[in-house]
């Protein structure tokens, strides 16, 4: 036995230290993250290879060799086709979106009131930014003007019919704008009606459970298509008759249900996930239902699925496209009528260009929202630092 | 030795007789109270009777339904059988006298409980707003004063996931005092707690034992019990098997499941 090594005291604190300086420089970096272990190695060559070959394809086409200017179709055909170009060009036709243009934002809504939709646009934008720049203060008041006024100063300028505004039917509305009246109305009334749904779902009351959950299962249930028709073609026979619904009105209505219909499930997977501690923090100190909903579970259920809502109201956002099927037009809808429908710019690069930019319109707005959320998430983290 | 408060059966229908003492003296009566979880029986014929300024430890081994009697007296659990009456309401299912019996009655629990969205601050100040409609300005006075008194005021606007967990309880301590209650509860307010920080959180507890609050602690800390307790109270199965003073309670238990206790726990 050795017993001197069972006893030992330190005589010198150690102190403090730098951390060892890693290696740094982009070679270290790279080989740190790209070519790390082989297979590593593997997927970044194989990443690379496809970037060669069909970025400098997709630029070319969209950019390089697109056509830019032009009256009619004529200047995005070749010569074998009766136009200018070189046999086997392929490229964007640009001038076909920039001559419809104002189709694709406004559809048929005459020329000398589409005023009306961008005074709109604007004043969504003036309330909107400000609401989404958490440093701004009176945050409470934007909500309320965005949620609550908004709404019916949008609904008299658009649609008008008062205060010396021409009525403009809504059989006239198209394009963008009315995917964005769509989501507009498909997010505002999902997210209030999802957390009531959320909270019905999980009542003790069993007649507001049973009614909740009917609902989010029968809507769950069914494609959004289904919804639509239900609501474009059965919605007039449960009112009364001479009561007419306007066709939007019932779009309207069938986008906000389904949507509300999910949003309640991905709230719901927020509520279950507090603690119930928080509950009882709550109720210790005397809080009512309400304000301990209010207050306490669902500003942290809400930050928990973030995420979750946001892809919600991107799906919305992209389901929006199938009021076609009820013969609304929307971005998509007034994108395809064009391709089909008009032969000044029947030529065979007209549908690819049109897809095209329907599609960088949409992904405009996704990406927006997406990269939104994660700033959120982050802004919001607040617990469990430690 | 008989302890005053010490309520059997027949020293309950005494009391009733003699009609001298107020309710107002009376902070918790708990009579004939028990409790079931679906079938399982987890309390069974609870007498308690808390005098106004009495500091009652409780204590017992694990699963012997201390934390479900304390909960019981704010209603965060529901009794089936007897009364259980705090500060002359009496709990049933109606859910204004419950709301009253909560706002008098603090709760401190074993994992604090804070709202982790809402800064330290915040998180004293949110009922006395909502609940008791105090004016933001005063509330935020009153929630300084009292984490001054628990020692932490430098911490006002941090978040309780940026505290250890000693300054985490003692939030909720000051979170609880700051809707002013009349009788604290606390459930194992330190077991969750690092050695090092169960000082500074007893500390806290025995200042205000000090200044005469009604305290029902479940709490392991013997030195806290023998300090501030009137009465210690040893729970077993669901039942109180004994109470004491706590000098007779340690130095000479009578029933055999205490001094089994008291011999686990004291070594
Ligand atoms: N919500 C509940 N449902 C069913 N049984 C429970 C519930 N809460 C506690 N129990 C049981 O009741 C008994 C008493 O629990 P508790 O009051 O927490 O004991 P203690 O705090 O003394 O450790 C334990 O056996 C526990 O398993
Ligand atoms: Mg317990």
């Amino acid at each position: 036995m050795q017993e001197h090594d069972l006893s030992w005291v330190r005589t010198e604190m150690t102190l403090a230290q730098r951390a060892p300086s890693r290696e740094a420089g982009a070679f270290a970096w790279g080989r740190k993250n790209l070519f790390a272990t082989p297979l590593n190695s593997l997927m970044t060559a194989i990443a690379i290879v496809a970037v060669a070959w069909f970025l400098p394809k997709i630029l070319s086409w969209v950019l390089f060799d697109a056509v830019w200017t032009g009256a009619d179709r004529t200047a995005c055909l070749t010569t074998a086709q009766g136009g200018e170009l070189p046999v086997g060009w392929s490229g964007a036709c640009w001038p076909f979106v920039s001559s419809r243009f104002g189709y694709f934002m406004f559809g048929r809504y005459p020329l000398d009131e589409r005023w009306r939709v961008i005074l709109t646009g604007v004043i969504f934008i003036a309330l909107l930014v400000p609401l989404l720049i958490p440093r701004v203060p009176y945050k409470g008041l934007n909500a309320v003007l965005i949620f609550g006024v908004f709404p019916v100063v949008a609904f008299i300028l658009l649609l008008g019919g008062v205060f010396g505004l021409q009525h403009v039917e809504t059989s006239l509305w198209g394009g963008l704008m009315v995917t964005l009246v769509l989501s507009y109305v498909g997010i505002a009334v999902s997210l209030p009606l999802g957390i009531l749904l959320a909270l019905g779902r999980r009542s003790r009351m069993p007649v507001v459970k049973l009614l909740s959950v009917i609902f989010i299962e029968t809507v769950r249930g069914v494609p959004l298509v289904t919804v639509l028709f239900m609501a474009a073609f059965m919605l007039p026979l449960f009112v009364p008759p001479g009561v007419t619904f306007d066709k939007l009105l019932r779009a309207l209505i069938g986008v906000a249900l389904f949507a509300s219909a999910y949003m309640a499930e991905v709230i719901r997977g927020g509520l279950q996930a507090i603690p119930r501690g928080q509950y009882e923090g709550a109720d210790s100190l005397g809080l009512g239902y309400w304000q301990k909903m209010g207050l306490i579970v669902m500003p942290q259920a809400l930050k928990l699925v973030i995420p979750g809502i946001v892809n919600s109201f991107i799906s919305l956002f992209k389901d929006t496209t199938l009021v076609l099927i009820i013969s609304m037009f929307d971005l998509l809808g007034t994108v395809k009528q064009s391709i089909s429908g008009d032969p000044t710019w029947a030529t065979p690069q007209t549908a690819k260009t049109g897809y095209v930019f329907a599609a960088l319109i949409f992904w405009i707005f996704c990406f927006g929202m997406s990269r939104y959320s994660m700033f959120m998430e982050r802004r919001l983290d607040t617990g469990h630092r430690r | 030795m008989a302890i005053e408060n010490a309520v059997s059966d027949q020293d309950r229908d005494v009391d009733r007789s003699k009609m001298h003492i107020s309710d107002t003296e009376v902070a918790v009566d708990i009579k004939g109270m028990h409790k079931w979880y679906g079938d399982f029986h987890v309390l069974r014929d609870i007498n308690l009777k808390v005098m106004r300024g009495e500091r009652i430890v409780i204590c017992g081994p694990s699963g012997s339904g201390k934390s479900t009697l304390i909960r019981c007296i704010n209603r965060l659990e529901e009794h089936q059988k007897g009364q259980i009456i705090v500060d002359g309401t009496e709990l049933t299912d109606d859910l204004k006298k419950i709301d009253v019996v909560r706002r008098d009655v603090g709760m401190v629990f074993q994992h604090f409980n804070l709202f982790p969205h809402l800064t330290i601050l915040e998180n004293c100040t949110l009922a006395p707003i909502w609940v008791r409609k105090t004016p933001r300005k005063q509330a935020e006075e009153t929630a300084m004063h009292f984490l001054r008194r628990v020692k932490i005021p430098e911490q006002a606007n941090k978040y309780p996931g940026q505290l250890s967990g000693g300054q985490q309880q003692r939030v909720a301590i000051a979170r609880s005092l700051c809707m002013n209650p009349r009788i604290m509860l606390f459930d194992e307010p330190t077991s969750a707690l690092d050695p090092e920080m169960i000082k500074e959180v007893l500390d806290t507890m025995v200042g205000l034992a000090e200044e005469g609050m009604t305290m029902l602690c479940v709490t392991h800390e013997m030195g806290f019990a023998r300090k501030v307790a009137n009465r210690v109270i040893f729970m077993d199965q669901g039942q109180i098997v004994e109470q004491n003073t706590p000098a007779e309670f340690f130095n000479d238990p009578k029933h055999e499941r205490t001094k089994l206790f008291l011999s686990q726990i004291l070594h």
